[in-house]
């Protein structure tokens, strides 16, 4: 059974000239895999990670034909049942660490408030350690005790990562995760979530902006363009995607092994987004 | 002769912050080069203390084999332009294209000023419409192309690029691209290109240096970067992370 | 094309056409807010009350009628606020009254708004000794409450209602430099002044071209919101004899002289007191309202 059933998904701003959808009916399921979500800004592509945790920002408004997360119906999901679903089975991570944790609190505490949702006191504190040992933080004691701001980018966001991990959720919604780090801690994040996917069975929508990346990290991608998909591969099947925004998107890359010049650009067609 | 050229650069910010510890490279004339880092490996602070933007500690920066002068005359900015990162910062909030184009022109004393700005909205593929937009009503590539336009409307000889791209989606990174290439061929300008990405890199430059913390680790060519000739473990690193994920085989 | 159309086309075809529809764009923003346009009207008719004073006062303001018959009569067709001691009527007196309260305000923007920008921008801008001096001072002028600083130099000038606007307006630029000052800190180090700087601008040309014009709109908004306390403070001063004199009809001036007889004959201090009140408060809604348009900072 799929973890995660997403049927028409539509999100709508008011503007001066009447409400904009900047997601057109977005259907998806989602087992317990590695699902990319893939396009350029605008695509909506962030707006449907938000929806799914009920988090689109006022004034939008989304709605859907069905959106069920393990049986449970979150269209018309109460706060109670936010709470009891947010952080603790659901659970998101963002592009940047300083804005997603608090600057006042050291991470420590940070972790045990987190871990004290489902599990007792006692528990919580070597349930914090765990965790940072866990996302590969080399001397947890010292992140433990640290404030965000005396942490680097990589670590920020490992401990980000721990944080929302620390309840073991069942699907985790990592939006543009890596973008804000360097190549080579990248990897090094995207190897815990993957490890947490593979050991733990749990589900992950990967959000991102690079193609090359979610290719090699995911098992599906859904291509978005102008609020709708436009196209779903499996991973390992990108370089014949058969959507020619796809293509285009794929083939503007520069690469290091050299190749055209100038540059192909994408063509964008009226058709795409109609 | 080179056309700029940095030798054993030292960047110290306040009393500690060491951010360039001696590097040094040659740029030929009509060469493009690219500098490699991470974030924190000193490869911005290299262009911003070549225009004058940062402080040199100790070394010396070269143009034309002539060293330069701390602040920088007004004739070295006729000759040396840069293009930033972020378009969205480095235009002004309440200035036209116009009022943008139209400063440097009024700064260095030009007389054809109505020429030079539709000719310069006109090389970087705007056209005239443009002209009298504010930054708000344009796109990030569209403004990308107004920084670049105004880089270019004193007829510099040199471009410093700082990340020019890494803050566009990538259809428009291509079509940007493709108009620094373009420019670069009809011009014979020189080009310094700041990057994260090495595809960037090797597709924009003939030859490159990495760094990090602050430090050269390597100068390679393009050719030898393709055939993965890197020397350096950490060079090696960031050409086998740009490949994109890869899982472990068996930890 | 309709005006409309002109004012809001994306492809502007002359420098003219890009500032009027910039302005128009904030002039829509502005009207759709319903508290500042009750604010700006309040305002508007505070300067049509200046300017057409004459035409609308039905008797003079500084000659009262018969003392023995018109003397402190209650408000009534003939006399829509009644009369003061002096058997003159008070609605004339605060028609004439907005002149010098809107020579307040604006003498007080007029002097206090360019010393306040000068001086923040600059030691923002230019930082070292120049920001230590320039801040050093301002802090003195902070230290003081204004009222009495301004009590201060109203003693050491003479009374009267122009030595009273130089007096708040030297007291009341403190705040507009440091609010300049912070504005230049936090624009000084972007790329788009890095850019003109690389052109080989200026200072004085990134100063009055690049930083001032953004200080400028957050400076407009506090000015604005302000503009409440000059009120209250030029009425201060005009309560305690130190501003206007008598027979000017100045609003703190007349709530003063209605003071001794509050009890038996209410509207004599009531009535200028609600002509203050409603414009402090039409002046604040006005600030909120170019806050919201004008701060790019402020929160949707």
């Amino acid at each position: 059974m799929s973890l995660l059933e997403v049927e028409d998904l539509r999100i709508s701003f008011p503007t001066r000239q009447g409400p904009v959808e900047v997601v057109r009916g977005v259907t998806f399921s989602l087992g317990r895999e590695r699902l990319g979500i893939v396009g350029e800004s605008g695509s909506g592509k962030s707006q449907t990670g938000r929806a799914i945790l009920g988090l689109t920002p006022p004034p939008g408004k989304a709605t859907a034909k069905r959106l069920e997360f393990d049986g449970i119906d979150l269209r018309d999901a109460s706060a109670a049942r936010w709470r009891s679903l947010r952080g603790i089975r659901l659970s998101m991570v963002m592009q940047d660490p300083k804005f997603s944790l608090n600057p006042v609190m050291t991470i420590g505490r940070q972790l045990i408030e987190a871990a004290r949702r489902t599990s007792s006191r006692s528990e919580s504190k070597d349930r914090a350690m765990a965790m940072l040992e866990a996302v590969q933080i080399r001397d947890p004691a010292r992140v433990f005790k640290a404030y965000p701001h005396e942490l680097s980018g990589g670590m920020g966001q490992r401990a980000m990562i721990a944080m929302m991990l620390i309840t073991e959720p069942d699907l985790l919604i990592a939006d543009e995760p890596t973008s804000a780090l360097d190549v080579t801690v990248q990897i090094e994040v995207l190897r815990i979530l993957d490890r947490l996917v593979n050991e733990r069975g749990m589900g992950l929508i990967f959000i991102s902006h690079d193609l090359r990346l979610v290719s090699s990290f995911c098992d599906r991608v859904l291509v978005m363009y102008a609020g709708q998909v436009v196209e779903e591969v499996k991973a390992s099947e990108l370089k014949q995607a058969q959507h020619p925004y796809t293509q285009g998107l794929y083939n503007c890359l520069p690469r290091i092994e050299g190749g055209q010049r100038p540059l192909p650009v994408l063509q964008r067609e009226a058709g795409w987004a109609v | 002769m080179a056309m700029i050229e940095v030798s054993d650069l030292h960047v110290v910010f306040g009393t500690s912050v060491h951010a360039v510890r001696g590097v040094s490279f040659e740029v030929a004339e009509g060469e493009s080069y690219g500098i490699v880092g991470e974030s924190g490996s000193g490869k911005s602070t290299v262009l911003r203390a070549i225009c004058g933007l940062a402080p040199t500690s100790s070394g010396a920066v070269r143009y034309d084999g002539a060293a330069l002068k701390s602040p920088r005359q007004a004739d070295f900015y006729r000759r040396v332009q840069m293009v930033f990162q972020d378009p969205y910062a480095s235009l002004h909030p309440r200035h036209t294209i116009d009022r943008v184009l139209s400063e440097p022109l009024a700064i260095h004393g030009f007389t054809d000023r109505e020429r030079r700005i539709e000719q310069a909205l006109e090389d970087v593929g705007l056209g005239k419409g443009f002209r009298f937009r504010y930054p708000h009503q344009l796109s990030g590539g569209q403004r990308q192309r107004v920084a670049i336009a105004r880089a270019l409307i004193l007829e510099p000889r040199v471009l410093l690029l700082d990340e020019p791209t890494s803050a566009l989606d990538a259809s428009i990174q291509a079509e940007v691209l493709n108009l620094l290439d373009r420019i670069r061929t009809e011009r014979g300008l020189t080009y310094i290109l700041v990057s994260h990405d090495l595809a960037v890199v090797a597709h924009m430059c003939e030859r490159l240096l990495v760094m990090q913390h602050g430090k050269a680790v390597e100068e390679l060519t393009r050719a030898r970067l393709q055939a993965r000739e890197a020397t350096q473990p950490y060079t090696r690193d960031l050409l086998l992370a740009s490949e994109g994920y890869r899982p472990l085989q068996d930890a | 094309m309709t005006r409309r159309e002109w004012l809001l086309s994306d492809y502007p075809q002359s420098r003219r056409q890009a500032r009027a529809g910039q302005s128009y764009r904030t002039w829509l923003a502005l009207k759709s807010n319903r508290l500042a346009m009750v604010g700006l009207w309040i305002v508007l008719a505070l300067v049509a009350m200046a300017i057409f004073a004459p035409l609308i006062a039905p008797y003079d303001p500084l000659i009262g009628g018969d003392l023995r018959l018109d003397r402190l009569q209650p408000p009534s067709w003939e006399h829509l606020m009644g009369t003061d001691d002096l058997a003159r009527d008070i609605f004339s007196r605060v028609m004439h009254g907005a002149r010098l309260t809107l020579m307040v305000v604006a003498l007080v923007a007029v002097i206090a708004t360019p010393i306040g920008l000068t001086i923040g921008t600059t030691a923002g801008y230019l930082g070292g000794w120049v920001d230590v001096v320039l801040m050093r001072v301002t802090d003195i002028f902070l230290a003081f409450p204004r009222l009495i600083l301004a009590l201060a130099f109203v003693s050491a000038l003479g009374p009267g209602i122009e030595n009273a606007i130089i007096a708040i307006a030297l007291t009341s630029w403190p705040p507009y430099a440091r609010l300049a000052r912070a504005e230049t800190l936090t624009i000084r180090d972007s790329d788009f002044i890095n850019a003109a700087r690389l052109q080989g601008a200026s200072r004085l040309r990134i100063l009055w071209g690049h930083v001032t014009p953004l200080c400028l709109s957050s400076v407009i908004v506090r000015v604005t919101l302000d503009m409440a306390g000059i009120i209250l403070t030029a009425a201060g001063l005009g309560f305690l004899g130190l501003g206007a004199q008598p027979p000017q009809p100045e609003w703190g001036a007349m709530i003063a002289g209605g003071r001794r007889f509050i009890i038996d004959y209410w509207w004599v201090a009531t009535m200028p007191g609600i002509a203050i009140f409603v414009v402090s408060l039409g002046f604040n809604l006005l600030g909120d309202g170019l806050r919201d348009v004008l701060d790019p900072k402020a929160v949707k």
